[in-house]
């Protein structure tokens, strides 16, 4: 499984150095990757049908409990099928929609990437890697909605998009590690067998709080869903890809894997079938007020999601059952209608419903491709999205409290998904086609293959539900821990409540697709509350916290190197201070100091002589030898106190820099006397106050018995262990030499430094 | 400071430096001195060399640019770390010879650890003091 | 002795940051030297100070067992001395490159730095 994640990554990475060559012609053979993967996963059908869970250990940082644990289970077979699947048909039809493109190889080593990582979230049993591939996929999605990166509105979606869900996987990281430590295991599985000691701990609240930030975020549930339609500024393939069928459904993903673990509590089912159901609902309105492709497709999306997360949140083992088949459902009829809407936007140059119309007639296969697509969206029968309604419908009436109040949301969003269904795929295809498109011709295989596939699935398994019952359905239901005993997936259930359900959807759905017909007044009435949406709500806060936060960089970073200094001085002198005079009792112990004699005092007595001279001169040439001097007086010290390796360092370093400051004293300018009085006063006085309490604080440090067990290791084991006596010596080329090695190559790169700074040549514009 | 009596005492006062700062690098195992010091005291003979003759004379002497010095030190410390690899020791573990060499005394990987910090510590102090000394 | 040793440290980070504070470039550097010194000197201090016996073996001795001045702030140091050198180097060498890019060596003439690119 590491090998398939791995096989996105080196194919991205073998398009950053041959996709030159390969994007003109050979593009379509990309398709190959996303293919030989499916088939790769396609051959545990059978043994995980059987109930077997594939898993895969690499260790990775085992100290950390970190590892690259993978688990093929039912849950993740059918992700995997979606991912690879879907990609497959995606790449072959971006290999036909950007044919040409100048960034091609880019765009399929983002694709590629992109898959690795989502390969990556599903396959992942380590909550931590999985927090690494979540992360990728988001990035992956930055870089894929920014790819017309010169339509500056691209580029501010992207962002968009970007600080959406990077603000999520925040806190996925936070949740991943408070888990993990309260569990005791960075397993998902593990977790399981630690269910009681996570749902009973203080910590639950703040744990799901921050999963569903995460997967609300990726997910696109109100209200953070509006990063979900600027999205829509990306290439049509990456709309399907990761828009609708794989990315957005992470977050579904990550709460449906979670659910045998932190599901129970009220808190987790009531927020979930309140999030989501608030979001279904509302992306359904959303829905009538829009006239762009795209953007129909994009909130109806929105509101599928919302089901799947609703269906979640009910989490009975009929709900759970629904959102398994609802998923695929999904992907197959809203991959179908983007598909197409990308063949209409090549072909028409167009996505504005109100100007399409009568398509069929030069595209008669597209059309009854939409038709079928539109269908299945619809929930009628006999296709594969009937099936999932008809479960959608079962569940919502099933639950313990609200059951009519449910199946109402359900069957309302149900209406208007409906009728965004049939104005994506039916309407520009029926009426009269305007003359300018009638020299529209039908696309090439590349466009229309993958979309036509993905329909007769939808019909294929629509009748013979038995396909995916006990192949994908029924595992994914043990993945979840979920025993449904009598699962039978059918078309037909007889006359009863569900079914009349479904037909009142139907009609009520075809009423409005014919009466109501997108208006310019609609879109009007909906841009009147647009201020209130909280898109603009959250824009709105990101604008004034970005003010703010300009506004306290430049009070803090202000260029003065004076106020740099001043600030971290005064924090710490009212740190330390405070603690010195609140804590620490001062008192002097003079009877452990060691006494001093006549050389030693000399000695200091020039080092703060020589001190004080040096700032108070007015001429740099006494400054530095007063620098020397002190310099030297240093080194005496060492010597004095047992140092004789530091004193000979601190020797020739001295003679070095002294060299130094004279070669280039000269060439530097004079002495400035810029400030005045009151500030060099005020300066004195920090300096000062700083001083002190360093000198109070090194006295006080120096007063408390020091734990000299890692010198004494050092110094009984020099020789025998090192076969050295110089124990300072010992430490810098043995016991820590490592340090002594990355040390030499900064000394390397500070002179490389010096080097390069003198002789780079100025490149002045002015 | 071009006189004729620096000028001729460095003549004799640079091998002897450098024949000091290399007493100092070998004993620096069990007495006072080391790679770092070492390197410091081979850097001051040249630059002495260098104020007295010229900083060409000096640089003709080296014959290559410090700055070439630099890697070559580094090269030598990490390989010197390697060594213990071979004989499946932990990286950068101590290899001692068994038998004492005359004058040098016991020799371990740790020695050419410490030469090749001496000759990091030399080419970085050259080149400093070169570059500075030719571009003020 | 430490008394007059705390005091000597106190001087120097004073002097250190007061050289600092001051606007000019050359001072800037002379502050952080003497900051750099006094650095050492606390290390040094706060590892306890002994006189006259270095952390090193004794010829007939397998290892230290008297009283021996603690070798790893030592070590510390060493290298702090020699790293404090490069440092200085490139402070000075960058600040004579900021003096003649900027044509000042005014600190606060310094400040709108995006004029020099």
């Amino acid at each position: 499984m590491l090998g398939a994640i791995l096989t996105g990554v080196i194919f991205a990475l073998v398009l950053v150095f041959f996709g030159r060559f390969l994007k003109r012609r050979l593009a379509i053979l990309f398709a190959a990757v996303p293919l030989g993967l499916f088939l790769y996963f396609s051959q545990y059908i059978k043994p995980i049908a059987n109930g077997d869970i594939i898993t895969q250990s690499v260790s990775w940082l085992p100290s950390f409990g970190i590892n690259l644990d993978f688990t093929l289970d039912g849950l993740s077979l059918m992700f995997s099928l979606l991912i690879t699947g879907i990609g497959f048909l995606v790449f072959l039809y971006a290999s036909e929609y950007l044919k040409g493109h100048q960034y091609l190889d880019r765009f399929y080593g983002y694709l590629g990437l992109f898959m690795a990582a989502m390969l990556g979230v599903v396959l992942s049993d380590n909550v931590v890697t999985l927090f690494l591939f979540w992360e990728i996929t988001s990035i992956s999605s930055f870089f894929l909605i920014g790819f017309n990166n010169n339509d500056k509105a691209s580029r501010k979606s992207a962002i968009t998009a970007l600080s959406l869900t990077g603000f999520g996987g925040v806190l996925f990281l936070g949740f991943s590690l408070i888990l993990g430590s309260i569990a005791g295991t960075y397993s998902i599985t593990e977790m399981l067998n630690a269910k009681e000691l996570i749902v009973q701990s203080d910590y639950y609240i703040p744990i799901i709080i921050l999963l569903f930030g995460a997967a609300f975020t990726k997910s696109a549930q109100f209200p953070f869903h509006f990063w979900l339609p600027g999205a829509m500024r990306a290439p049509t393939p990456v709309s399907t890809y990761l828009h609708s069928a794989t990315m957005v459904k992470a977050g579904v993903y990550l709460l449906m894997r979670f659910t045998p673990v932190l599901g129970g509590p009220d808190s987790w089912h009531y927020t979930l079938l309140a999030v989501g159901g608030v979001t279904m609902v509302y992306a359904a309105v959303q829905i009538v007020s829009k006239t762009d492709l795209k953007a129909i497709l994009a909130y109806s999306t929105i509101s599928a999601l919302g089901v799947m997360i609703f269906l979640t949140g009910l989490g009975t083992n009929k709900a759970i059952l629904a959102a398994s088949v609802f998923i695929l459902v999904h992907a197959l009829y809203k991959a179908t209608l983007f598909l197409i809407t990308g063949i209409i936007d090549h072909k028409t140059h167009t996505r504005d419903i109100r100007k399409l119309s009568g398509l069929r007639k030069v595209m008669l296969p597209i059309a009854i491709i939409g038709l079928l697509a539109a269908l299945s969206n619809g929930g009628v029968p006999p296709t594969f999205g009937f099936l999932g309604k008809d479960l959608i419908y079962e569940a919502a009436l099933e639950s313990e409290r609200w059951n009519w109040l449910l199946t109402g949301a359900s069957v309302f969003t149900n209406i208007l998904l409906f009728y965004g269904g049939f104005q994506v795929g039916v309407k520009p295809f029926i009426g009269d086609l305007p003359a300018k498109y009638e020299k529209i011709t039908m696309p090439k295989p590349q466009l229309w293959i993958p979309p036509a596939i993905l329909a007769l699935l939808s019909i294929v398994i629509g009748i013979f539900p038995l396909l995916i019952q006990d192949s994908l359905v029924v595992p994914t239901l043990n993945a979840l821990h979920v025993l449904e005993d009598e699962l039978h997936l059918k078309l037909w259930h007889g006359f009863n409540l569900v079914l009349g359900l479904s037909m009142l959807t139907i009609l009520i759905g075809l009423l409005i697709y014919f009466k109501m017909q997108p208006s310019d007044k609609r879109t009007a009435l909906f841009t009147k509350y647009e201020p209130l949406s909280p898109k603009a709500v959250i824009l709105k806060g990101g604008f004034y916290f970005k003010k703010f936060s300009f506004k306290w960089t430049n009070f803090f970073q202000n260029g003065y190197l004076r106020n740099y200094i001043n600030t971290i001085l005064l924090f710490l002198v009212f740190l330390l201070g405070f603690l010195l005079i609140s804590h620490i009792q001062l008192k002097m112990n003079f009877d452990a100091m060691t006494d001093i004699t006549f050389p030693e005092l000399a000695t200091l007595i020039i080092l703060i002589i020589s001190v004080l001279f040096a700032v108070i001169t007015q001429s740099r040439l006494a400054a530095v030898a007063a620098l020397g001097i002190v310099g030297l007086s240093i080194s005496l010290i060492f010597l004095f106190y047992s140092a004789p390796d530091l004193a000979m360092t601190q020797f020739s370093i001295d003679t070095l820099t002294m060299i130094l400051f004279v070669l280039v004293l000269y060439r530097l300018p004079k002495y400035l006397n810029l400030t005045n009085p009151r500030n060099r006063i005020k300066d004195v006085i920090i300096a000062t106050t700083f001083g002190t309490l360093i000198a109070l604080l090194a006295l006080e440090v120096w007063q408390v018995t020091n734990n000299n067990e890692v010198s004494r290791f050092y110094a009984e084991h020099a020789y025998t262990l090192a076969k050295g006596k110089n124990v300072v010596n010992v430490i810098l080329v043995d016991f820590r030499g490592i340090d002594t090695l990355m040390e030499s190559v900064v000394l390397t790169v500070a002179a490389i430094g010096v080097f390069s700074l003198l002789k780079l040549r100025l490149h002045q514009k002015d | 400071m071009n006189t004729i009596v620096l000028r001729t005492a460095s003549n004799y006062l640079l091998p002897l430096l450098l024949l000091f700062s290399i007493f100092i690098l070998l004993r620096g195992h069990n007495l006072p001195g080391g790679g770092f010091i070492g390197g410091l005291i081979a850097a001051i003979a040249f630059v002495l060399h260098a104020f007295a003759n010229g900083l060409n004379r000096t640089k003709k002497l080296i014959k290559v640019h410090p700055g070439f010095i630099m890697p070559f030190g580094l090269a030598v410390s990490f390989l010197s770390a390697l060594v213990p690899l071979l004989s499946n020791a932990p990286f950068m573990t101590g290899i001692w010879a068994s038998d004492p060499i005359p004058v040098i005394g016991h020799i371990g990987s740790t020695l050419f650890f410490d030469l090749g910090i001496y000759i990091t510590v030399l080419g970085v102090t050259l080149t400093i003091i070169f570059t500075i000394s030719e571009a003020a | 002795m430490e008394l007059i040793l705390a005091i000597v440290v106190g001087l120097l980070y004073a002097s250190g940051i007061y050289m600092m504070l001051r606007r000019s470039l050359v001072k800037l550097i002379i502050g952080l030297i003497l900051l750099g010194n006094g650095a050492n000197l606390l290390i040094f201090l706060l590892g306890g100070i002994t006189k006259g016996s270095p952390a090193i073996i004794a010829p007939d001795q397998q290892m230290l067992t008297e009283i021996y001045a603690d070798p790893i702030p030592q070590a510390l140091i060493l290298t702090a001395i020699v790293i404090s050198f490069g440092l200085q180097a490139f402070a000075i060498v960058l600040i004579k490159r900021a003096y003649i890019v900027a044509k000042t060596d005014d600190l606060y003439q310094m400040n709108s730095t995006d004029v020099y690119s």
